[in-house]
């Protein structure tokens, strides 16, 4: 369970917010979670000294990509067709999920496995195909527990997060027999065990799958190539056992030529996982003779994409990559926990990335651009440097600009918990007053008069990790968790 | 309008800022910046294999004259009774493997059978030290991806000569119209609680054998 609608008639921000940071489980399990990947990603960050230009390099490309969106996506659509793929375009949710539709009904099928992808959850696709009668599987281990737990994603990377392993031992003891192979009798709570579990729930589902569904990390234009990067192999499996491949890609995920994924391949595993690489990362152009889907479909998906790229402070928010690096440094986050931000999209990334694609009119979107302290640490790990700060004052504007003072009054009130401490507070703004090393900008357009009287984010002189580990008194290692 | 043209269209009308004349396809700043030298060049293989037992791969290093041997030790070690062989593997490297029942890929096996073997032996195509990544790019003696994910144990022959440094020194050797898989490790997973797990759908084991240029090194 895990699309939009899945999110309808949640509380706004605040309010989720206020919930999760009372549960104690999932305060813990996100502590842990976001403090060891935190960790692993600064240590294989800190073995490449051209780090900064890695990451210069990344936004470059994006931003001349996304400069040129219209011209890199017609080549990549004649590299694919040239390849033996067939390229449809989807300009809203509703046309990408019928798209599948028709795709998945023609082959005769009635299931499809399907490989973790952000662009489908956001689209509903899953809950779309049920609806006419077609079941979508998920294979990512912690996807399956999401599926099969009837829930919620609360991380891009480690979705199921907010589970422990014992609630895991009981959503598969309890769920996988009514979507398959069952869970033996004698499952422990061990995540070997567990792992193992859903190897074998989904083994035979893989050898006799016709039809997958995937996302991509990347496509290239020049060569008409599609990425997708993982840990476990069901993407693997999804990519290359079945007959039919859909691919359903957000348009933002082009990239110019074949050299230009060396830069990616290099800033996502360590800003992902914290991996110097993941363990395995399937490339695949078109069809290949006697090796793959004889069949494969791409869905380009615009679904609120070209609305950000017409603003030109938001448009750096289609850079990211959801590498989920700023969400394991977010003060909100940590506490709030992903589902507060109502949408598949939670975290920094989330909180400017959502309200641009859906609009900022309801009550929760109006209020995830105050989700946040603007302390710039999301912007400091971001690798393709998203000014993810400029872009939540920018979208703050808006809010205001629409009417939107309740909103702004109600979220400012409600995310008490952030300013409840005086102390806290004073010290976020002692250290983002101190450290002036970047000249403010100054927003373009209307923004302007805007700026001008207000203070711009900064990002904090001392780096995050060193402010949060002296706010704690201590440092931050992976075992020094609670 | 089809949806193509109307998202077109929404691009272009997003775009305006764009002077029209900005210029598109020009150098990339990933092409314009050699890659770097990062790691010296006698320390790539030494790299490689410590990168490779970080992400829990076995590792041996190997001489040419040494691998057939080494290849059937490893077969032997691991209990295997069938072991698929892509179309393409070089004769010498099997030469050694008496007993152990080699499974021809030339008339592609059937899922099942894929499923029964106990393993698969190939090359690569490159292999990255910064990294410890492995590319299999489907060509002679590496064969279709699914004979390296449904068995659970993969066995790779790797030649010094295609190990490069870095990520970007990878890209100009392999060709992307053919199906590529990076391989880092075996399958993992640490959607538990973090605790990470190897071997989840892919295989559990991977084996490496080096072939050092010259003996004795
Ligand atoms: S905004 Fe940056 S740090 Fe956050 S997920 Fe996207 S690329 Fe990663």
């Amino acid at each position: 369970m895990s699309n939009g609608s899945a999110f309808l008639g949640l509380p706004a921000f605040p309010g989720a917010a206020r919930e999760a940071v009372g549960n104690a489980q999932l305060r813990h399990n996100l502590r842990k979670a976001t403090h060891t990947i935190r960790s692993k990603r600064a240590a294989v960050v800190g073995e490449l000294d051209d780090w900064e230009e890695l990451r210069a390099a990344g936004k470059a490309v994006k931003d001349h990509t996304l400069r040129h969106l219209d011209h890199y996506l017609v080549r990549l659509e004649e590299a694919v067709t040239a390849a033996g793929g067939h390229v449809h375009w989807a300009a809203d949710a509703d046309e990408a999920n019928r798209i599948v539709t028709e795709l998945v009904r023609a082959t005769g099928g009635h299931d499809v496995v399907k490989v973790k992808s952000m662009a489908t959850q956001e689209i509903g696709l899953n809950e779309a195909l049920e609806a006419e009668g077609i079941r979508a599987y998920e294979t990512d281990l912690a996807e399956l527990i999401v599926q099969l737990g009837d829930d919620r994603p609360s991380h891009i990377l480690v979705p199921a997060i907010h589970r422990n392993r014992s609630e895991i031992r009981e959503i598969f003891l309890r769920e996988m027999a009514a979507w398959g192979e069952p869970a033996p009798d004698d499952l422990t709570d061990e995540p070997r065990v567990l792992a193992e579990a859903a190897r074998r729930h989904l083994r035979k589902r893989f050898l006799t799958a016709q039809v997958a569904v995937s996302g991509a990390n990347f496509m290239v234009a020049e060569t008409g190539t599609l990425v997708v990067v993982e840990s476990e192999g069901n993407g693997r499996m999804c990519l290359t056992l079945p007959e039919t491949l859909i691919s359903v890609v957000g348009i933002e995920k082009v990239v110019p030529t074949w050299q230009d994924l060396a830069v990616f391949l290099q800033l996502l595993p360590r800003s992902s996982t914290g991996e110097r690489m993941n363990p395995y990362t399937s490339m695949w152009t078109g069809v290949a003779p006697s090796d793959g889907p004889r069949n494969f479909h791409l869905v380009l998906l615009d679904n609120g994409r070209s609305r950000v790229l017409a603003d030109e402070v938001g448009r750096q928010t289609l850079r990211c990559i959801r590498c989920s690096a700023c969400l394991n440094v977010c003060p909100v986050y940590e506490r709030a926990g992903g589902h507060a931000y109502g949408s598949v999209y939670p975290g920094p990334i989330g909180a400017i990335l959502t309200p641009q694609l859906r609009g900022t009119t309801s009550e929760l979107d109006a209020s995830l651009p105050y989700a946040s302290t603007l302390c710039g640490a999301c912007y400091e790990v971001c690798p393709v440097a998203i000014d993810i700060p400029e872009v939540l004052v920018h979208l703050r504007e808006q809010v205001v600009e629409g009417g939107g003072h309740r909103a702004e009054r109600a979220a400012m009130k409600a995310a008490g918990w952030i300013f409840a401490d005086p102390a806290r507070l004073a010290r976020v703004q002692r250290v983002a007053g101190r450290a002036r090393r970047i000249v403010p900008r100054r927003l373009p357009g209307p923004g302007a008069a805007w700026t001008d009287t207000r203070d711009l984010p900064v990002p904090p002189e001392q780096s995050f990790r060193d402010w949060w580990a002296a706010e704690r008194g201590r440092p931050t290692t992976p075992r020094s968790n609670p | 309008m089809s949806s193509r043209d109307a998202v077109l269209a929404r691009i272009r009308a997003a775009l305006v800022d764009v002077p029209a004349d900005e210029a598109v396809d020009g150098p990339r700043p990933s092409e314009a910046s050699p890659p770097r030298a990062r790691v010296a060049r006698d320390a790539v293989l030494p790299l490689l294999v410590e990168h490779l037992r970080d992400y829990r791969a076995v590792v041996h290093e190997v001489a040419p004259d040494e691998l057939a041997g080494a290849l059937a030790e490893a077969l032997r070690r691991r209990g295997c009774k069938s072991v698929i062989v892509p179309p393409g593997t070089p004769v010498a490297w099997i030469a050694e493997t008496d007993g152990i029942e080699l499974l021809d890929d030339t008339t592609p096996l059937t899922v099942d059978r894929l499923d029964a073997a106990d393993g698969t032996v190939t090359g690569c195509a490159v292999a990255i030290a910064e990294t410890g990544t492995i590319v299999l790019d489907a060509g002679p003696g590496q064969g279709r991806r699914a004979l390296t994910l449904v068995p659970d144990y993969h066995l790779c022959v790797v030649h010094a000569e295609d190990v490069v440094a870095s990520v970007p020194e990878a890209f100009p050797r392999l060709d992307a119209r053919r199906p590529l898989t990076w391989i880092s490790g075996p399958s993992a997973t640490s959607d538990i609680e973090l605790d990470r797990v190897e071997g989840v759908h892919g295989p559990r084991t991977l084996e490496v054998l080096l072939v050092r240029p010259t003996p004795g090194r």
